[in-house]
C-alpha cells in the first residue's frame, strides 16, 4: 500500500506544473523585466540617502544628523508600514474609487507569480518592493520644509499618519486599478503627482503650520557642505533612473526612453537654472546647479514615458528657469521653507504634470494620450483637475494630521533645542569630531 | 623676553615662516583665525538668499624672542606678509614674565 500511495505522490509532484488543454498558461515571469525593476528598485532606495545627503548639506553643522536621519528612518518605518498595510491600501482591490482594502495585509496574496493587472511578466513581489521605495522616499521630501526645528518623536508619528491617509489614498487614485484619477485618463508616469505635487504641497503646510526657523531673516543660516550636497544630488540624478526608467514596469523600449528623457531634462535644468542665476545673481552656482538637476529630475517624472528627447529637452530647460523664480518668490510669502520643497516639487511636479498633458504623444507610448501640441485638446484639462485635486487633498489633509500632532505632541523643539542642535537635542550625537 | 602675535593672511603664512627661519627664529605656533578690521566682509548667496559673511579667515602666528631680535623680526614679518591690499593684518607686541622649556626644564631666553 506504502509503495503505491509513494509513486502517486511522485506523479503528482511531476506533473503540478503542466498546463493542461482548457487552462490558459500562467503568466510566465520574464527575467529581463524582472532583473530590471529589482535593479530600479535598488536605485529608487539608493534616493532616500541620496535625499539624505541632499537635504545635510544644506543645513548647519550642528543639524546635519538629524536632517540625515529624518530620510534615513523613513527606509525603516515607511517599509514596514508598507509590507503591514500600505501597498493593500494603495494598489489593493478597489473600493469606491478612492482606496484599496485590506485583502492584501502583511502581504497575503502578494506572491512571486505575476500579477497581470500591475505586473504581468514580474512576480507581483517585485512590483510591490519597487512601489516601496516610492512610498518611503515621498514623506522623506517634506522635511526640507521644516529643517532644523522637527521633534523626532513626532515625525516618527506624521511620518506613519501622512503614509497612511495621504500617500496610499493618492496613490491608489493615480495608479491603482479602479482609482478614479486613473480612471479619469491623467498620466502621471512615475509620480509627479504621486510624490512630487503631494510632497511639496504637504510642505507648505508643514512650513506654514510649524513656523519659521529662529533667526530666519536676522541670522545667517547658510549651508554648511555643499560638496554633501553635491554628492546627494549625484545619487538622486543616478537612482532616479529607476525611479523613471522602472516605471517602464519591464525592460525594453518604454524604459529606454524613461531613462533618455529623465536625463536630458535633468541636464537641460542644470544649466537653465545655473545661467538663469549667473545673468540675475552675477554667480554660476554649485548649489544652482544641483537644485537644477533636482528641478529637472522632477519635472520630467510625470512625462518620462510619454515624451520624446526633444520636449523632454523643452521641459528641463523651462523647470531651472521656473523653479529658480518660483524659489525666490518664496521671500515675498514670508514663510520658511526651508530647503525649497515647494519651490522644487511643488511647481516643479506641476509643471511637469501640466507638460506632460502638452507634450505627451501615443508615438512614445501607445498606452498613453496625446497631449495638446499632438492635437488632443481634452489632456490638459484632465492633467489639471488632477494636479489641483492632488493640491488640495494633500494640503488639507496634511494640515489635519500637522495640527493634530500639534495639539497631542509637539511639532517643534523647544527653543533652548533649536539653538543647540538636533544632533545633540534630539539624537545625543555629534555629525563631526574633527 | 617679548611675545610677538602676528595676524596675517593665509596665503601669507609659508612666505613669514621661512623669512623668520632664515634670519634664525626657531619656533613659533601657528592658529586658524576668523577676523576682520578695516578690509569688508564678502556675500555668498545661496539659493537666492544672501549672507553677509563679516569674519575673514586669518592665520596667526605667535613667537617669543628676545628683546634684541624684536626690530628684525617685526621688519621680517611685514616685509613677508605685506600685500599692500587693504586686510595684510597686524602685529602685536606683549612682554613675556617667563619661559620654560618643558623637556629639560631650562628657563629665560635658553628655553626660547
Amino acid at each position: 500500500m506504502k509503495k503505491v500511495s509513494f509513486s502517486l505522490l511522485w506523479v503528482s509532484l511531476l506533473t503540478a506544473g503542466v498546463a493542461f488543454a482548457e487552462t490558459p498558461a500562467p503568466p510566465k515571469v520574464d527575467s529581463g523585466d524582472t532583473s530590471w525593476m529589482l535593479i530600479s528598485s535598488a536605485l529608487v532606495m539608493l534616493m532616500t540617502p541620496g535625499l539624505a545627503l541632499f537635504y545635510g548639506g544644506m543645513v548647519r553643522k550642528k543639524n546635519v544628523l538629524g536632517t540625515v536621519m529624518q530620510s534615513f528612518i523613513a527606509l525603516g518605518v515607511i517599509s514596514i508600514q508598507w509590507v503591514i498595510y500600505g501597498y493593500s491600501l494603495a494598489f489593493g482591490p478597489d473600493v469606491g474609487h478612492v482606496i484599496g482594502n485590506l485583502n492584501w495585509i502583511g502581504l497575503r496574496g502578494v506572491g512571486l507569480d505575476p500579477y497581470p493587472d500591475y505586473s504581468a511578466t514580474i512576480p507581483h513581489q517585485a512590483f510591490m518592493i519597487f512601489q516601496m521605495m516610492f512610498a518611503v522616499i515621498t514623506p522623506a521630501l517634506i522635511t526640507g520644509a521644516i529643517a532644523e526645528r522637527f521633534k523626532f518623536k513626532t515625525y516618527l508619528i506624521f511620518l506613519i499618519l501622512w503614509a497612511t491617509f495621504v500617500y496610499d489614498p493618492l496613490a491608489h487614485w493615480v495608479w491603482g486599478v479602479g482609482g478614479w484619477i486613473r480612471n479619469l485618463g491623467a498620466l502621471d508616469f512615475a509620480g509627479g503627482l504621486v510624490v512630487h505635487i503631494s510632497s511639496g504641497i504637504a510642505a507648505l503646510a508643514a512650513a506654514i503650520v510649524v513656523g519659521k526657523r529662529k533667526g530666519y531673516g536676522e541670522e545667517p543660516l547658510p549651508p554648511h557642505n555643499l560638496t554633501m550636497t553635491l554628492l546627494g544630488a549625484a545619487l538622486l540624478w543616478f537612482g532616479w533612473f529607476g525611479f523613471n526608467g522602472g516605471s517602464a514596469v519591464a525592460s525594453g523600449s518604454l524604459a529606454t526612453n524613461a531613462f533618455v528623457v529623465t536625463h536630458i531634462s535633468t541636464a537641460a535644468a542644470a544649466l537653465s537654472w545655473m545661467i538663469v542665476e549667473w545673468a540675475y545673481r552675477g554667480n554660476p552656482t554649485v548649489l544652482g546647479a544641483a537644485s537644477g538637476a533636482v528641478a529637472g529630475l522632477v519635472a520630467i517624472t510625470p512625462a518620462s514615458g510619454f515624451v520624446g528627447p526633444v520636449s523632454a529637452m523643452i521641459i528641463g530647460l523651462a523647470a531651472g528657469a521656473l523653479c529658480y523664480f518660483a524659489i525666490n518668490l518664496k521671500s515675498k510669502f514670508g514663510y520658511d521653507d526651508s530647503l525649497d520643497v515647494v519651490g522644487v516639487h511643488g511647481v516643479g511636479g506641476t509643471w511637469g504634470a501640466l507638460a506632460t498633458g502638452l507634450f505627451a504623444s501615443k508615438a512614445i507610448n501607445a498606452a498613453g494620450s496625446d497631449g495638446l501640441f499632438f492635437g488632443n485638446l481634452s489632456l490638459i484639462g484632465i492633467q489639471a483637475l488632477s494636479v489641483v485635486s492632488a493640491w488640495v487633498y494633500s494640503f488639507v489633509v496634511t494640515l489635519i494630521i500637522l495640527k493634530t500632532l500639534d495639539w497631542t505632541m509637539g511639532l517643534r523643539v523647544s527653543e533652548e533645542h533649536e539653538m543647540t542642535g538636533l544632533d545633540l537635542s534630539q539624537h545625543g550625537e555629534s555629525g563631526y569630531s574633527f | 623676553m617679548k611675545k610677538i602675535e602676528a595676524i596675517v593672511k593665509p596665503f601669507k603664512l609659508d612666505e613669514v615662516k621661512n623669512a623668520l627661519t632664515k634670519i634664525g627664529v626657531q619656533g613659533m605656533t601657528v592658529t586658524e583665525v576668523k577676523g576682520f578690521g578695516r578690509q569688508k566682509g564678502h556675500t555668498e548667496v545661496y539659493r537666492g538668499a544672501e549672507y553677509k559673511i563679516d569674519f575673514l579667515p586669518k592665520v596667526k602666528i605667535e613667537l617669543i624672542t628676545g628683546e634684541e631680535m624684536v626690530t628684525q623680526v617685526i621688519e621680517t614679518i611685514e616685509r613677508a606678509a605685506k600685500t599692500g591690499k587693504i586686510g595684510d593684518g597686524k602685529v602685536f607686541i606683549s612682554p613675556v614674565e617667563e619661559v620654560i622649556r618643558i623637556r629639560t626644564g631650562e628657563r629665560g631666553k635658553d628655553a626660547i
